[in-house]
């Protein structure tokens, strides 16, 4: 298992887990707010922008000498949604130096960054730099525009957009085209002030370093003020009764089949664990139903699998397939969801869906990423589960749970991505 | 057994070549839950014209083969082999890049048994004309995926352009027709040729005893008989040092164009610390010249020309090697001239800066042994052209700006470049 150690830091919850697993030290923070329309294509832009440059590194070129000098130290940033929370992420990941015949303390350098990353960007009269917020708006705009050449993303965001419609899990994580261009530096830079009061925010380092080692570090260089509480995001409840079908067509050749279940469960709900079994006896994973019925035996696939949103409470099942196959791929997976809401699994696929989901736990804290991926959930869900909880939970599984977790879901939107009509094979 | 020392890194390998001359490399991690485990044949898509195990004449077989093989071995008399692993908690996959084919687990429990599947499963193989057709449905789609899949068709397309001969511009998949033509006899024929052990590498890394492990490694081989190894003979084929095209451009339904520049290496050193040496030296030089803190990318960025997905890369593998530069924009063809005349205008070099990027690619590289997929991946391809990936810092640290300047002028030609565009279908 593995330890973490937490801290309240004025606004900052800071997150330290010990390792020594690793030859670099990570740092990961979250900011956290309701996803909604209003704020996602701002809040989009505002982590992009800051990672251009700061008061003492004031262009990207200085900001990335200055990384390089660190020993290409890393910093990413990338957003998500878990349920109806909107958040931006900022990673940074740094060499240690114990592996490198330098004694000078590069994880404290990283902070130093990273806080003046957070709280002295670069910035021109009241507003960032207009250069700066024009380059990433540009970029923005081409990212939120290139979700339509990835097919399979594309299918899956069409997805959410036709089951979610009008609520926030309906939005992309990167916002709205047409929200970009009205975006100026002033009213972003506002925003980012904004975002610094109100969101919930956490810091996580992973390394060869205890709290202790780095507390001070810490305190030093982030004080936020105290924030009150965000009360938990609870997803919208969607009421449709029957099923909607949505076929699109477009210039593809394998057509994307993705359809969207509501599970009516969700993180902290006792079926949680069972809901998870039901996932990975269903579509999972590569012996799961799915795999052996719609790739293995009817090889109409290459990919046909499930996985769910655990704070959503939704299911989502995905394959390739070729246009034609449409009817004959859907009437499999409906057998197959079928059968197992009538309880149509062996004891073994049971045994042998938790003994796989047990690995993957146990893998996903083999790295510094599923750690704090793993533990951010709990922040979610304002839950403490801790790995061994899950561990039992998921043992502690029966077949009678999983059937009664399996009559909680329901079909909800099917979604077909395919090829125009009259055009070749 | 034996045992090589790596301080600085704190890290310890243990080898062994079997009788049959499988080599086995252990690299104990104990912090780590997961064991990981790949075993991996010297074969991929660049192998398709070879003197098959038994016959006196060169053969050329279907594109695709090698990775048909690769789907095939998990099909058994009995069933899927991922069912076994499953129940034995452990998750299975395998991959076929150009030059290698790899088979592996990865399990936090029953490491022994599951070790004991891996072996075996790849030592047995059972194909029938029936799965094979079948798997031809399932390849298929996989084909058609990648199809609609603008990154990959700018990669390929790029590759296809560099080569006039060389099976590394064949997409390792092949295509719907030339996978048409495998069958059960040709799939046992490559089989033959190239999963000999001693054609093959396992690696095993995780929380692990290597006595123990090699030991059971040992017991498991001695109960299968194997041929005498033989050399395998492959066809080499001759390949210009010019582009096969200059200019390919892709319509495809996609929103955002792409851009690629293509460089095609010459005087690719086949094995050893040569070949290591020059793949270390392009990869910095490439990285020095449109890595992040590069005058070069804030300039294209500031303009507009390039995004986050603006990517540099080096390959350079058997007897090719080829650096792509570039990604999405909204002007493919003012990209292209940038990233071209910045290659070819390249002469003055700052030796501070390569002081700094060797540091980045030290860093890097460090970050990279956090992954023991990463570790038992590219040892094993740096093993099969006679290099240690342990090798790579001390490699990165001897580069001089005399290096850089070598390389460059080997490679940065303009008959050398290729330019690769995804376009949106008019």
């Amino acid at each position: 298992m593995f330890q973490e150690e937490v801290k309240t830091i004025g606004g900052l919850r800071l997150h330290v887990i010990p390792t020594k697993k690793y030859k670099t030290n990570t740092l990961v923070l979250k900011m956290k707010a309701p996803l909604c329309e209003r704020d996602v294509t701002m809040r989009a832009l505002v982590p992009y922008v800051l990672q251009n440059a700061t008061e003492r590194h004031p262009s990207m070129k200085a900001l990335r000498t200055y990384l390089d000098e660190l020993y290409g130290a890393t910093l990413q940033v990338d957003l998500a949604k878990k349920g109806e929370n909107h958040i931006i992420t900022i990673r940074m990941d740094i060499a240690n130096e114990k592996f490198l015949g330098d004694t000078s303390p590069l994880l404290r350098e990283a902070l130093t960054l990273f806080s003046d990353m957070l709280f002295r960007p670069f910035t021109e009269g009241d507003g960032f730099s207009v250069a700066i917020v024009e380059q990433e708006k540009r970029a923005l705009k081409q990212k939120i525009q290139s979700l339509f050449d990835d097919k399979m993303r594309y299918a899956q965001h069409r997805l959410m957009e036709e089951m979610y419609k009008g609520s926030p899990y309906a939005l992309d994580v990167h916002g709205k085209l047409e929200d970009v261009d009205s975006i100026d530096a002033k009213r972003l830079y506002e925003h980012y002030e904004h975002m610094l009061k109100h969101d919930e925010i956490d810091l996580y380092i992973v390394g060869d370093v205890m709290l202790a080692d780095v507390e001070h570090d810490v305190a030093e260089r982030f004080s936020l003020e105290v924030r009150p509480p965000r009360s938990i995001a609870t997803p919208t409840i969607i009421r449709r009764t029957d099923v909607q079908e949505v076929v699109e067509k477009q210039d593809v050749k394998q057509g994307k089949l993705h359809l969207g279940y509501r599970t009516n469960t969700t993180y902290n709900d006792p079926d949680y664990d069972a809901l998870q079994v039901w996932n990975g006896i269903f579509g999972g994973f590569a012996h799961s139903k799915l795999f052996i019925n719609v790739r293995e035996k009817a090889s109409l696939a290459y990919y046909a699998a499930s996985r769910i949103e655990s704070h959503q409470g939704m299911m989502m099942v995905m394959a390739g397939i070729d246009p034609s196959k449409y009817e004959r791929a859907l009437e499999i997976i409906h057998a197959q969801a079928e059968g197992m809401r009538n309880g149509q699994f062996s004891d073994e696929e049971i045994v042998q869906t938790k003994a796989v989901i047990r690995n993957q736990l146990l893998e996903t804290i083999d790295t510094a990423r599923g750690m704090i991926e793993m533990s951010y959930h709990n922040v979610i869900a304002t839950n403490q589960r801790p790995l061994q909880q899950w561990l039992e939970g998921i043992e502690k599984v029966t077949r009678e749970d999983i059937v009664r977790v399996g009559k909680k879901i329901e079909l909800d939107t099917i979604y077909f991505l395919t090829e125009k009509e009259g055009e070749k094979k | 057994m034996k045992i090589i020392h790596h301080d600085q890194l704190q890290e310890q390998l243990f080898y062994e070549r079997l009788n049959n001359g499988l080599h086995v490399y252990i690299l104990p991690k104990k912090e780590f839950n997961k064991t990981y485990a790949t075993f991996t044949t010297k074969y991929g898509s660049v192998d398709n014209y070879f003197t098959p195990y038994g016959k006196t004449t060169m053969k050329k077989v279907p594109d695709g083969i090698a990775h048909f093989l690769e789907h095939k071995l998990f099909e058994k008399e009995d069933g899927d082999v991922f069912q076994t692993f499953s129940k034995q908690g452990a998750s299975a996959n395998a991959f076929t890049s150009f030059t290698r084919t790899a088979y592996l687990f990865s399990s936090t429990t029953n490491v022994e048994k599951n070790l004991e599947t891996l072996l075996d499963f790849v030592q047995e193989p059972y194909f029938t004309e029936q799965t094979v057709e079948k798997e031809k449905g399932i390849i298929g789609q996989e084909i058609r995926m990648y199809d609609d899949n603008p990154d990959w068709r700018l990669y390929f397309g790029t590759i296809e352009s560099m080569y006039h001969h060389h099976p590394v511009k064949i997409d390792i998949a092949g295509t719907v027709e030339s996978i048409s033509h495998i069958t059960k006899d040709l799939l046992y024929e490559c089989y033959e040729t190239f999963y000999h052990p001693s054609n093959m590498l396992l690696f095993v890394t995780g929380p692990i005893d290597p006595s123990a492990i090699l030991e059971q490694i040992r017991t498991n081989q001695a109960k299968k008989t194997f041929r005498p190894p033989t050399e395998i003979e492959r066809f080499r084929y001759e390949e210009p040092t010019h582009v096969a095209r200059e200019r390919h451009v892709i319509e495809m339904n996609v929103q955002t164009p792409k851009c690629f520049v293509g460089v095609k290496a010459n005087n690719v050193y086949t094995k050893g610390k040569d070949k290591l040496k020059h793949e270390c030296t392009i990869g910095l030089l490439l990285d020095y010249l449109f890595g992040k803190s590069s005058l070069h990318y804030e300039r294209l960025y500031q303009q507009g020309l390039i995004d986050e997905t603006f990517m540099v890369d080096y390959t350079e593998e058997s007897d090719f090697g080829f650096g792509l530069v570039g990604g999405d924009t909204s002007q493919p063809d003012q990209l292209a001239i940038e990233i071209q005349r910045i290659l070819l205008e390249f002469d003055d070099i700052d030796d501070e800066q390569v002081e700094r990027m060797k540091r980045k690619k030290i860093g890097t590289f460090l970050r990279s042994l956090n992954s023991l997929e990463y570790v038992a991946n590219q040892f094993t391809r740096y093993a099969f052209d006679h290099m240690s990936l342990f090798d790579v810092v001390e490699t990165l640290q001897s580069l001089t700006s005399d290096d850089l300047k070598a390389v460059a002028r080997e490679c940065f030609v303009r008959e050398q470049f290729t330019v690769c565009q995804v376009v949106p279908k008019r």
